[in-house]
């Protein structure tokens, strides 16, 4: 008997499941951590605030938790007709910002403050000395670090197999529950799925990493 | 210390007046680094701004164009006041030249888009045009045949020089140089001083702070001398370096001078 070839559409399904979620909720976290990042350095005090509340919130809250308040907390707030794919993407997305901002932002202390200096000197307003000239350098220093974050990401995505979404932890329930297969060889095969997705994002890093890499 | 009244007998014309700086207050905590800062540079005045270190005359050279800000006292550039923040200070800066002390050329970009950025970015100039003028400037400066590198592939004397051209590229009213030479090894030091002196010639409206004597004898209209935060002396350069009247910049002359 062999899981993989048995159950191969099962297993197809659910590797792309965690794709897709891993995909979409790294997709929400990296606009949202750096658009809080910008909030942080911002020179309006309200956009701090809500930066720091932001980061402080979610990176301190368990992820389990987010998910909870995600799939029970905002239905009954009335945001009705999600299913429970996009709302783990919201809670996953969400929680992993906080870490990317952080992130993002000590890419930007990295930045000499004479780079800034000088684009507000040529009259770049915020926006565009933040987009033009610091967070292009900000990125270099900030990949490496958030490599990790989308690594971390797509691990964390099996939480959601506990909130009906399919992907490679819900597999794996499925089958440990169909008696008859090893459990060793089933753990073995979902950890071969996940090395192939966290190897795939590995090697995109440091495809970027070389890619921005500019002498200073 | 002497007190000594300052003397407006140097080229300023009040009536053309470009940059009004008027009773300028700065504290950096305790330390008082602007005290009643009182100066008027006309249009086309070379004001030269020399002093010991920690006199203050960077700061002064920063808060023209509000990169550092003050506590009290006014200041106008073009009949305008100086705005707090946000888009109509950047607007202002846009005519302001600045060349900074380590170069700040944008790591990321080359030497042609270091010159290009601004106008397009803030002058909404097209990119065609831009260049044109960039190719133009960089020449003028002598790097023409660098523009497609980075600036960290440049010469310190090379990037300064390119500092210069970007700034000249938003057609600024006035230019600002903190202590452009102070990180150059020697022998780049005057390709960088020729660059001024040109500008110079040519009728830039220039705040320099330095401390190169040489370049204040031969391309300034005034020395401006600054010591504890006040400007302590402003006087013709000839007047300032034969004659110094107050007791501070003879002290300082003498230190600086002695070959």
């Amino acid at each position: 008997m062999n899981v993989l070839s048995d159950n191969f559409a099962m297993f197809r399904e659910g590797f792309l499941g965690t794709v897709e979620l891993t995909a979409l909720s790294a997709l929400l976290a990296l606009v949202l951590g750096t658009l809080i990042a910008a909030f942080r350095v911002s020179p309006v005090p309200a956009l701090r605030v809500f930066g720091t509340a932001w980061v402080t919130l979610l990176r301190n809250t368990p992820l389990v938790l987010l998910f909870l308040v995600a799939t029970l907390g905002l239905p009954a707030l009335g945001l009705k007709g999600w299913d429970s794919f996009w709302l783990a993407v919201m809670a996953l997305g969400c929680y992993t910002s906080a870490f990317v901002c952080e992130a993002i932002r000590s890419g930007i202390n990295t930045v000499p403050v004479g780079q800034a200096e000088a684009a507000r000197s040529i009259g770049m307003t915020f926006s565009q000395t933040l987009g033009q000239i610091v967070l292009p350098q900000a990125t270099r220093t900030a990949i490496p670090p958030i490599g990790s974050l989308m690594i971390a990401l797509a691990k964390n995505t099996a939480i959601a197999s506990g909130f009906n979404v399919t992907e490679l932890g819900s597999v794996q329930k499925t089958l440990n529950a169909d008696a008859g297969y090893d459990i060793y060889v089933i753990f073995a095969w979902i950890a071969v799925c996940y090395i192939i997705i966290t190897f795939a994002i590995s090697g995109l890093f440091r495809l970027l990493e070389n890619r921005l890499a500019v002498a200073r | 210390m002497s007190e000594v009244s300052v003397t407006k007998d140097a080229a300023a014309a009040p009536a053309d007046a470009l940059v009004v700086l008027h009773n300028v207050n700065k504290h950096f905590g305790a330390l008082h680094v602007l005290q009643d800062v009182d100066l008027t540079i006309a249009r086309g005045e070379v004001v030269v701004v020399i002093g010991p270190s920690g006199s203050g005359k960077s700061t002064l050279c920063r808060t023209i164009n509000r990169l550092e800000t003050t506590d009290s006292g006014s200041i106008s550039i073009d009949g305008k006041p100086l705005p707090q923040e946000g888009k109509e200070l950047a607007r202002l800066r846009a005519d302001v030249g600045m060349v900074f002390q380590s170069f700040n050329l944008f790591a990321h970009k080359t030497v042609l888009e270091n010159v290009t950025l601004g106008q397009i970015k803030v002058r909404k100039t097209d990119r065609k045009q831009a260049e044109q003028k960039a190719r133009a400037l960089l020449d003028r400066v002598g790097v023409g045949a660098q523009a497609e590198k980075y600036p960290a592939q440049l010469s310190g004397g090379q990037q300064q020089r390119v500092a210069i051209a970007r700034a000249l590229a938003m057609d600024p009213k006035v230019m600002l140089f903190d202590e452009p030479t102070s990180a150059l090894d020697p022998e780049m030091i005057n390709e960088v001083l020729e660059v001024m002196q040109q500008l110079a010639r040519d009728g830039m409206t220039m705040v320099v702070v330095t401390h190169e004597m040489g370049f204040a004898r031969s391309a300034a209209n005034r020395v401006v001398f600054m010591a504890d935060g006040r400007i302590v002396e402003e006087a013709r350069p000839d007047q300032f370096f034969s004659n110094p009247r107050s007791d501070r910049a003879k002290d300082f002359l003498s230190k600086i001078l002695h070959h």
